[in-house]
């Protein structure tokens, strides 16, 4: 069970010059999962069986010399994009025993690509935390030390392209979900500008901020995924109907003359100093690379993680609303009568940060405090957007870090939410302003990976994987793997 | 701000969430918590700042013609229910 430590642009490769075949990729993947779950638990269902029928039809594929751009190439889904047939539980109870009766559109599109599915990967409840501790299904560890949490809400997914079990896994990004489990894990991830990736069968947490993405190895490899899932989708209301690039287009350019901002908030109080060391060593490359750094300062960032926490919740309390008991997820034994019924599914079917969640959009919506709340946080989330817009009046992209510090241990910050909400300080405006950010490994802070923030304009992804991919042909912090994993 | 008990038990009734007694401290002082931290927006000044509803300024809401496009999936949907009969969700008896 030798590692396999190719990107999915050389199995890619690797594939279609029939070097190797999909069927024997799956099978190298399989028992190494199998393995790791012990000690990890990426993984909350491995489809074995329809990856191998997958494989097949993808060998069949480039056999007669046809095959998408993924033709063969193993992934996983987070598991709250829903697979028609195969159970999809969002980290919950409530959707223990759920078969989604459709694909998402992600899915489908990864599918149409000719990628093989080979399991649903571990999360936080319903996308709701950041260390994977809320999973239903266990926490997923960190496989750089598995006394550490891997992130979170898409922990599994990091945790597995960390580990190495496969090259490349959807996730989803609604206050940091896939950079800051990427920064922890050591691995390259991407949050598409709102309305790049379809939301269709993707469970939803917050609609005005969930946002589909890749975790992968490098910037190329995210590139090459997003290519094929991005765009337009009819299903999904908020979906943008822009021409997708061709984000591998241009990936090699100098970076001569790039702007590059220093948001002077994320170079705070709370941010370590051998994290911040490594991100400014990050920094200095791009200068070498030719890029021009200068600092600015968005006087309303500061109120990001308060603002996120008043609109989160409060979508949170009426996406989650659709749980009652009756059409699907759990159901409570005996109810008395509707009521009960709702209430009793509902408590048992939820773990307790989600039910704080609920119960803080519930307060925030409610008669008398939605405008001193609700109406307060949107308002403030436009000034956030603003300072944003003004940076990249000057500046070309945003760097810094992603999170505060490298991964913390299990239960060092269950006990107080406060505590655990500031560990996205850093990622959380991103979303309210809707703009594509990455995370890529920059080096090691006392052996931990360290991640590196790139934000963007609006519909600047190739911008982005662009520096992303540059930065890692300057450095191999991204080709690293755990020990213990090797 | 503290959130009083009463305040807890009924945003759980309002949310449709039955919290065990022996729980309901907890959520007080986290919710309580919350609250207070939230509440740190009340020092922005957002005179004549519309709010925002949809990350992306200025992008229209699209609308597409009432046209049936989905077929009609009731079965396989209903694979998922917890209690179904003659193709209708089974719930207690609302009405005596």
């Amino acid at each position: 069970m030798t590692m396999d430590r190719r990107t999915v642009t050389q199995m890619a490769a690797d594939l279609r010059a029939r070097k190797v075949s999909s069927v024997e990729l799956v099978r190298a993947c399989l028992p190494r999962i199998e393995a790791s779950q012990s000690s990890l638990n990426a993984f909350v269902t491995v489809t074995a069986e329809q990856a191998l029928a997958q494989a097949q039809a993808a060998d069949r594929e480039l056999a007669a010399g046809r095959g998408g751009p993924l033709a063969g190439v193993p992934i996983g889904h987070k598991d709250l994009f829903c697979t028609a047939g195969v159970r999809t539980t969002c980290g919950s109870r409530m959707l223990e025993n759920f078969v989604a009766p459709y694909d998402a559109t992600v899915v489908a599109r990864l599918q149409a690509a000719g990628a093989v599915m080979l399991g649903k990967l571990n999360m936080d409840e319903f996308a709701m935390g950041s260390s994977n501790e809320t999973s239903y299904f266990g926490p997923v560890r960190n496989p750089w030390n598995t006394d550490l949490v891997p992130g979170g809400s898409s922990g599994g997914c990091a945790a597995a392209v960390a580990a190495r079990l496969l090259p490349a896994a959807t996730a989803t990004d609604t206050g940091g979900s896939i950079r800051q489990p990427a920064a922890f894990c050591g691995v390259t991830g991407i949050k598409p500008t709102y309305g790049r990736v379809s939301r269709y069968g993707m469970i939803a947490f917050a609609s005005s901020l969930d946002q589909g993405g890749v975790i992968a190895q490098t910037a190329e490899d995210c590139a090459r995924v997003l290519r094929s899932m991005a765009g337009f989708d009819p299903r999904d209301s908020t979906s943008v109907d822009n021409p997708v690039p061709d984000y591998l287009a241009g990936l090699d350019a100098p970076l001569a003359g790039v702007r590059i901002g220093l948001l002077k908030e994320f170079f705070d109080t709370g941010l370590e100093a051998d994290y911040e060391r490594r991100v400014r060593e990050a920094l200095a490359v791009f200068e070498r690379l030719g890029a021009r750094l200068c600092e600015l300062s968005l006087p309303n960032i500061p109120r990001s993680v308060p603002a996120y926490y008043v609109v989160a919740p409060a979508e949170c309390s009426s996406n989650l609303a659709r749980y009652d008991g009756v059409r699907f997820g759990h159901r409570c034994r005996n109810p008395r009568d509707l009521t009960d019924l709702y209430k009793r599914s509902r408590s048992e079917g939820f773990g307790a940060e989600v039910k704080r969640r609920i119960m803080t959009g519930t307060y925030v919506l409610s008669a008398g405090y939605y405008d001193a709340y609700y109406l307060k946080a949107q308002r403030v989330r436009r000034l956030i957007t603003a300072d944003f817009e003004r940076a990249f009046a000057e500046v070309d992209l945003l760097m810094g870090p992603t999170t505060p510090t490298p991964a913390f241990a299990l239960g060092a910050k269950s006990a107080d939410p406060i505590t655990m909400y500031l560990n996205d300080i850093y990622t959380i405006s991103a979303n309210l302003a809707g703009l594509p950010a990455m995370s890529v490994p920059c080096g090691f802070a006392g052996g931990l990976p360290v991640g590196l923030q790139i934000i963007g304009p609006h519909f600047a992804e190739q911008r982005l994987l662009h520096a992303a991919h540059r930065f890692q042909l300057e450095t191999d912090w991204h080709t690293r793997v755990p020990e213990r994993c090797a | 701000m503290a959130l009083t008990r009463a305040q807890v038990e009924g945003i759980a009734h309002l949310a449709r969430l039955e919290l065990d007694p022996a729980e309901l401290p907890q959520y007080e002082q986290s919710l309580s918590r919350i609250v207070d931290f939230i509440g740190e927006l009340e020092r922005a000044s957002t005179a004549g700042v519309a709010p925002m509803a949809h990350p992306l300024p200025g992008l229209a809401q699209r609308l597409r013609a009432d046209e049936v496009t989905e077929r009609d999936e009731h079965d396989l949907y209903q694979r998922n229910a917890p209690a179904v009969a003659s193709g209708l969700y089974l719930v207690p008896k609302v009405i005596e």
